[in-house]
């Protein structure tokens, strides 16, 4: 479950960021690795919800740093 | 600021880049409208089929990502895209390469008609869907026309005056002309100026299809711009873009620059009319041009070309054919007066920059530009519209006419360069 969660995770990332597949590994961060700034990480979450069909409140954005913690929230709001 | 001689109080321009209909860069679209093709052919931007106008001027090769990095590329408004694509060229083809402390004396002023329109409508049309929250934080900054400015100032680290202008089809020309101003009087020794537009999706579209302003020759494109033949009925919409490195002259002559031409005359008025139509009596366009050519000193022989506005509506082309009459009397019949819109469409906010573009490179190669699909007199409109067939000719001067929704008038008045 979580394996595909990733793979989409990457898929998204990569379009919005316009970054390398080879650099979304799980501990990169959006903001200090992958050149995302506060404009984009708002853009990359609401992809995210398209992708996942999930809500992702306002005051759980900050949980989102790492393309590790996308995939864990993912993981736990789908689970949910 | 940097510390810097006097202003010479002349400008010049020293670079040039355009996106057009007929191609992107000088060399590509020049020959291809001194041959008299047509960049008009069915929209393919968006589904035009429920539209009655189905036709427009489309930049066909024209890829944001040459210029852009990826992740901009694939989202900003194709505006900003087109606007960024124009200066690059303009600032390549001029080398001009200021240091980093110069940087603060050159500024950007590139004009949108519009903005982002096909961000705003793919916006409203998420928050209709999905609510508020489903609405890009990108729109407001994609959206505001002054973002091209923003955007180019951003890209190239020049810190100089950095504005915008709005006039609707007649923004490219003040953009140059402010510039120009804003040159001369010594508030920049340089600026990247111009005019851009990308108003084919589906609001720009139906909007000027309510406005009942567009032609409806669906069937056959080629000829459906034809400024000044009787059987006109609308303007094609075009998009695209036109940006010129302006200097300082002096500074210009100092780094041994290429000068296309200098500014010599900007005429402005406003008609306080109608919203869209143009006053029946031309007064605007006929202040406009009258202003312009009393601060060139030039006597009405002198100019040797005119770009017209040229929309190919019924009241533009009468009017402006006036107000030409009005300004050079008997001297109007022998002044060469064509309407490049008739190739590449009317690119609204980026049409004055394309145009003045057309002026400088006459002036250069000693050709103009035709009007082409002009089949059919008009006794009103009963000038020398270069017809269908490009003309030699020694040009030292152009005037060039911009007219814009609001009542928008100017005119710009070029030299040839040295």
């Amino acid at each position: 479950m979580s394996q595909g969660i990733l793979e989409r995770v990457k898929k998204v990332t990569v379009e919005e960021l316009g970054v390398k597949e080879e650099e979304v590994v799980e501990a990169a961060s959006f903001t200090e690795d992958l050149g995302a700034d506060s404009l984009d990480v708002v853009e990359l979450v609401m992809a995210f919800e398209d992708e996942f069909s999930i809500e992702i409140p306002d005051d759980e954005v900050g949980e989102i740093k790492t393309v590790g913690d996308a995939v864990s929230y993912i993981s736990k709001k789908s689970a949910a | 600021m940097s510390d810097r001689p006097q202003p010479s109080g002349r400008v010049v321009i020293t670079g040039v880049g355009a996106v057009t209909p007929l191609g992107t860069g000088v060399d590509v679209f020049w020959p291809r409208m001194l041959a008299g093709e047509s960049g008009v052919a069915p929209i393919t931007l968006l589904d035009a089929s429920e539209y009655t106008t189905r036709i427009a001027a489309e930049v066909k090769d024209f890829n944001p990502e040459d210029w852009l990095d990826r992740k901009e590329a694939r989202r900003i408004d194709r505006f900003i895209a087109l606007a960024v694509a124009g200066a690059a060229m303009a600032i390549e083809d001029s080398g001009f390469k200021p240091s980093e402390q110069e940087k603060d004396d050159v500024g950007v002023l590139i004009g949108s008609g519009i903005g982002g329109l096909t961000y705003l409508g793919e916006q409203h049309r998420r928050q209709i869907e999905g609510g508020p929250g489903k609405v890009s934080p990108f729109l407001v900054p994609y959206m505001i026309p002054d973002m091209a400015s923003g955007y180019v100032s951003i890209l190239n680290g020049f810190r100089g005056p950095n504005t915008c202008v709005v006039t609707a089809c007649a923004t490219g020309a003040n953009a140059i002309g402010d510039a120009y101003h804003i040159i001369k009087r010594g508030d920049a020794t340089a600026m990247i100026a111009g005019g851009t537009e990308a108003p084919i999706n589906e609001l720009g579209l139906g909007g000027f299809c309510a406005a009942r302003a567009m032609s409806n020759r669906n069937d056959d494109p080629d000829h459906a711009s034809r400024p000044f033949d009787k059987e006109r009925d609308g303007f094609v919409i075009g998009e695209g873009s036109a940006v010129f490195v302006m200097e300082d002259y002096a500074l210009a002559k100092a780094r041994g620059a290429k000068i296309y031409g200098e500014v010599v005359g900007y005429g402005m008025s406003g008609d306080a009319y109608h919203i869209t139509q143009p006053s029946p009596d031309a007064s605007g366009a006929t202040r406009a041009l009258k202003m312009a050519i009393r601060q060139s000193g030039l006597r009405h022989d002198q100019i040797g070309y005119i770009n017209a506005h040229g929309t190919s509506t019924y009241y533009n082309d009468k009017l402006e054919t006036l107000a030409i009459k009005n300004v050079l009397g008997e001297q109007a019949y022998k002044t060469p007066v064509s309407s490049t819109k008739s190739m590449i469409g009317h690119t609204l906010g980026a049409a004055g920059a394309i145009e003045a573009l057309v002026c400088l490179l006459t002036m250069r190669d000693g050709i103009i530009p035709p009007t082409i699909n002009y089949e059919i007199p008009d006794p009103e409109c009963d000038l020398d519209y270069v017809p269908n067939v490009a003309r030699k000719a020694r040009v030292d001067y152009t005037a060039s006419n911009s007219f814009g929704f609001g009542g928008h008038n100017v005119t710009l008045i070029l030299s040839r360069g040295e």
